[in-house]
């Protein structure tokens, strides 16, 4: 099925894609959590009629506005390069993958782009009662819109629902609702919501630390404080339990992926969790180098999350690439040879019914209905090209960790000087408040470079590798788009974070 | 009941449901059509905020408009998303960063330090209601004047020329029509800013731009019309599934169709009687006309590219590649599916109906640009 494979093109479309998602991606969860909170603070100002909620909530919806209209900019992209940069994936599987991002348009993005016109030029115009709901109602449409979109990006990790055409060399929908309610699909749009509610408040808080380092619009200051810190607490404690939940997911569902991210190789029963720990990247599946150069272990630990259960066994890189008989995995070695029996016997089949040949056109299809699970194995050529990059995987994931592991505590330590009534004279906690800010947008990209990065080789795990699901293009076409989003982008953003720093500056309006 | 339709009724359905999300995205570019007026109408600075602020109330719902044209051709016809978008490569690329630009302007315009300048935006506006437009104008005449591309035994695309869809723009029936939409939008905007916004002096500039854009779109769209009438057409062969290239086609489509041909009629008609209305009558509800005629020329285009065995997406290098919306289609299921999930279009514009009645009560004036929200405006 694939005529020519272009390495490099295919790489430079992987990079343009990762580009555009993650620059989408800085604007996304700042909408996903500041959209909720404005709506807490203009809930509060609705029900106590006080004035200084109102210039609250204007304040930090004017910063909603800005991040927003890049938010969008960055996400019309994104909805078109299935088509451009890989136009063979969204043939074959846009018969699934293309009913939640229809769905998106019609139920979420509607929602905000209506509503989102009342939020900012509604407050004369409208009853406040009906601007309340309206900035309500921008808050759940953002939040749909990552439920539509990561519906579709769990599928992706974890087909279900569908089944394989022949025929249409492509693969149907079968069940609509074992696609909605994957159990992959929930725990992508729990935990990256939840991360958006977080790093939401870690800026309502950073940014209210700065001003009270400064000493200016103290009041605004001490009152975005407290409604960010306990959204803030709350939502860190639902991103560690998704994310064990996501890790779980991850440890069932995608093996290669839970070993790179662990920097496992030789898999083993009461698995050891990696706290901290330099790659060695020299390490190559089936040698025997040691995969770290240090690393600080806690034992036990690993079989305990990935599988629940105490002493289990976790398979590593080799088991899976090579197999393991012992724990019955057929590793990626055998698949690859299946795999090619597979694309020969669908080639077969298309041509000998083409011919007009029904005998043979049968017997290929009998046959083929044999191996045609490891039919995305027969587009790799050697078994290592099953394995992510495993150093790009494990630190991500490791800085996600540490990330989440430290929110917590800041807004715990914000809540208790808040109520001791001491927070102005903790400067050093103000600070580290503003330093906040940068890390979970460190923590927010690792997340998905984990994710994605962990997927490879696969567009469609285990189905599709992304060297079959590209266009077919030119290295240098797919080069020049290249530099133009990262110019585009890289200009607007500048502009974005200009126009921010300076409303901040000028801050809300005084009475 | 919707599970008992049976497979050509649904894609039937869904040509005609793209189609409609289509064609309101045309009447919607008086967002775009508007924007391109903001260099010659205004006279000062408050008119231009104006104008601005008028129609940055309404440029989300046409660009969401687009983003739902885009989802509801990939979840229906993934065949014509996978080969136009991956094989005419530019043209959708450079349409798309037209958009990209269009969607930070508002905001960022007139805010402090925004970095590149308000003029800068300006023209990020200008060109995407200009360009922007003129390559989805061009974009859509290949439906009539075919692509050169071709499709293997596994669907997947070759494009035969380097410009990658770009090529289209060299033809002149895809600029005339392209052409005509960028006129058509500017009427269209001139029209929405005369009903949306309270200022004597700048409506009647308006209305004086919606003539002068009226007139000259009028040779690109007789040009376009004509050539419809008697070019030839890529037709499909029902019993084989063969494409042929058949004499006269889209007029064979039309007579063929009676509704098809009321809608074009009945949709131009509305549009001449609303330009009518606004440059001789001094009415100001002439958009309700021209947009909803708009509208029905739109789906009279649309259902003649679609219906009565035609190739919607035709290769004029390799017919057999051509699309039609049987062969691109999404399969049985996922057509029911998608069309339980359409039942609740209705609803969602009858909210956002709602909601614009009660935002447009009032016609946006001067005095509400220098109150107390002002700080809200773009
Ligand atoms: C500041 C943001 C943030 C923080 C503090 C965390 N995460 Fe996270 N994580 C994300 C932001 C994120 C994300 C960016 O939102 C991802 C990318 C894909 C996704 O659905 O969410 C993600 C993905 C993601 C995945 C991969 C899912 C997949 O590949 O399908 C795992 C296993 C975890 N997370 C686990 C955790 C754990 C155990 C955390 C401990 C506290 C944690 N995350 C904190
Ligand atoms: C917005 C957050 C996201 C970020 C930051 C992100 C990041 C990335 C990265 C880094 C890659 C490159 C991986 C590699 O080639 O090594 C990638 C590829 C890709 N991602 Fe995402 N992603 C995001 C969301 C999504 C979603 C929601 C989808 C699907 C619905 C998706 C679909 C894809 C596809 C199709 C590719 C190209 C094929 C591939 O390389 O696997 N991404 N993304
Ligand atoms: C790679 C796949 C993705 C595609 C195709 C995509 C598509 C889009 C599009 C077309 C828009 C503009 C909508 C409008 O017209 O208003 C948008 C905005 C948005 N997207 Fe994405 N998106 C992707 C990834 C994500 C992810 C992973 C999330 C959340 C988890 C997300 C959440 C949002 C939100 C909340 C907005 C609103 C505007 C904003 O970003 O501030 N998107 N996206």
């Amino acid at each position: 099925m694939v005529e020519h494979i272009d390495l490099s093109q295919v790489n430079w479309a992987r990079a343009q894609f990762a580009l555009t998602a993650m620059y989408h991606w800085v604007f996304v969860p700042l909408t996903l959590g500041l959209s909720f909170l404005v709506a807490f603070f203009e809930s509060i100002y609705v029900r106590t009629a006080n004035e200084e909620w109102k210039r609250i909530t204007k304040f930090w919806m004017t910063l909603f506005g800005i991040n927003f209209a890049i938010g969008v900019a960055t996400g019309i992209i994104m909805e078109f390069e299935f088509g451009t940069n890989w136009s063979n994936y969204s043939w074959m599987v846009g018969d699934i993958f293309g009913a939640p991002l229809a769905v998106e348009g019609i139920f979420a993005f509607f929602l905000e782009a209506t509503f989102f016109a009342v939020m900012f030029f509604g407050w004369n115009r409208v009853s406040k009662g009906f601007h309340l709901f309206s900035t309500w109602m921008v808050a759940i449409g953002s939040n749909l819109s990552a439920l539509w979109i990561l519906v579709a990006n769990g599928w992706m990790q974890y087909p279900v629902g569908m089944r394989f055409n022949p025929d249409t060399a492509r693969f149907e929908m079968q069940n609509f609702w074992e696609v909605l309610f994957s159990p992959v699909a929930i725990s992508k749009f729990t935990h990256a919501t939840s991360s958006g509610f977080l790093l939401a408040s870690l800026f309502v808080l950073g940014i209210s630390s700065w001003y009270l380092l400064q000493e200016r619009h103290q009041v605004m200051a001490r009152r975005s404080i407290i409604v960010a810190s306990v959204f803030g607490l709350l939502s860190s404690a639902y991103v560690a339990f998704t994310g064990d939940e996501a890790a779980y997911s991850v440890a069932q569902r995608q093996p290669m992926k839970l070993a790179a991210m662990e920097g496992l190789y030789d898999g083993r029963t009461s698995a050891p969790l990696i706290a901290a720990g330099l790659i060695n990247a020299a390490k190559e599946p089936g040698d025997k180098q040691a995969p770290f150069a240090v690393e600080l272990k806690i034992p036990g630990l690993l079989s305990l999350l990935a599988n629940r259960e105490a002493g289990s066994f976790v398979p590593g890189v080799n088991d899976l690439v090579f197999g393991n008989k012992e724990h019955n995995i057929i590793g990626a070695e055998e698949r690859i040879e299946k795999g090619k029996i597979a694309v020969e016997l669908l080639r077969t089949y298309k041509e000998a019914r083409k011919a007009g040949d029904k005998d043979i056109a049968n017997a290929a299809l009998k046959a083929f209905g044999d191996y045609q699970d490891n039919l995305g194995y027969g587009y790799l050529n050697k078994p290592a090209e099953a394995v992510p990059p495993v150093g790009i995987t494990f630190y991500a994931f490791h800085i996600m960790v540490i990330t989440g592991t430290i929110f917590p505590l800041v807004f715990l330590f914000f809540l208790y000087f808040q109520a001791k009534g001491t927070l102005s004279y903790q400067s050093w906690l103000l600070s580290l408040g503003i330093l906040c800010i940068p890390l979970g947008y460190i923590g927010q990209q690792a997340g998905w470079v984990l994710a994605e990065v962990g997927r490879q080789p696969w567009a469609i795990q285990g189905l599709l590798p992304v060297t079959v699901a590209n266009s077919n293009l030119t290295t240098g076409t797919v080069q020049t788009t290249f530099f133009i989003f990262l110019a585009l982008f890289t200009l607007l953003m500048i502009a974005e974070i200009s126009i921010m720093l300076k409303q901040i500056k000028i801050g809300p309006e005084e009475n | 009941m919707i599970g008992n339709l049976d497979y050509s009724t649904l894609q039937q359905i869904w040509w005609i449901i793209a189609s409609l999300v289509g064609s309101l995205f045309l009447f919607l570019t008086f967002v775009q059509g508007g924007q391109t007026l903001l260099f010659t109408v205004p006279r000062d600075a408050e008119e231009k905020a104006l104008i601005i602020n008028s129609l940055g109330r309404k440029w989300e719902l046409t660009f969401t408009t687009l983003v739902l044209f885009g989802g509801a051709l990939f979840a229906a016809f993934p065949k014509f998303y996978a080969t136009s978008f991956g094989g005419a490569y530019w043209v959708w690329m450079l349409i798309l960063f037209t958009f990209i630009v269009q969607a930070v302007s508002y905001e960022y315009r007139k805010k402090p330090g925004n970095f590149l300048g308000a003029t800068t935006y300006e023209a990020f506006l200008f060109i995407n209601g200009s360009v922007g437009i003129l390559l989805i104008g061009a974009a859509v005449g290949t439906f009539f004047t075919g692509s050169s591309f071709s499709l293997n035994d596994y669907n997947q695309v070759t494009w035969q020329t380097p410009y990658r869809g770009l090529e289209a723009a060299r033809n002149f029936f895809n600029l005339s029509l392209g052409l005509f939409l960028v006129f058509n939008a500017r009427v269209l905007g001139a029209m929405y800013l005369i009903n949306n916004v309270e200022h004597a002096a700048l409506a009647d500039r308006c209305r004086k731009s919606a003539w002068k854009s009226f007139l000259w779109s009028l040779p690109f769209l007789l040009y376009v019309v004509a050539n419809l009438l008697f070019m030839k057409g890529y037709a499909l062969n029902p019993a084989t599934g063969e494409i042929f290239l058949q004499n006269a086609k889209y007029l064979q489509n039309l007579l063929g169709n009676p509704v098809t041909l009321l809608l074009l009629l009945v949709g131009l008609i509305l549009v001449i009687y609303g330009v009518a209305l606004t440059c001789f009558k001094n009415k100001n509800n002439g958009i309700w006309f021209s947009g909803i005629g708009t509208v029905l020329v739109g789906l009279a285009v649309f259902f003649l590219a679609g219906f009565n065995d035609t190739a919607f997406y035709p290769s004029s290098f390799d017919p057999q590649s051509s699309l039609t919306i049987y062969n691109a289609s999404s399969s049985h299921y996922t057509l029911t599916a998608m069309t339980y999930v359409a039942l609740s279009v209705p609803f969602v514009l009858a909210y956002i109906a709602y909601v614009w009645k009660q935002m447009d009560s009032k016609k946006l004036s001067l005095a509400e640009l220098s109150s107390e929200d002002a700080e809200e405006m773009y």
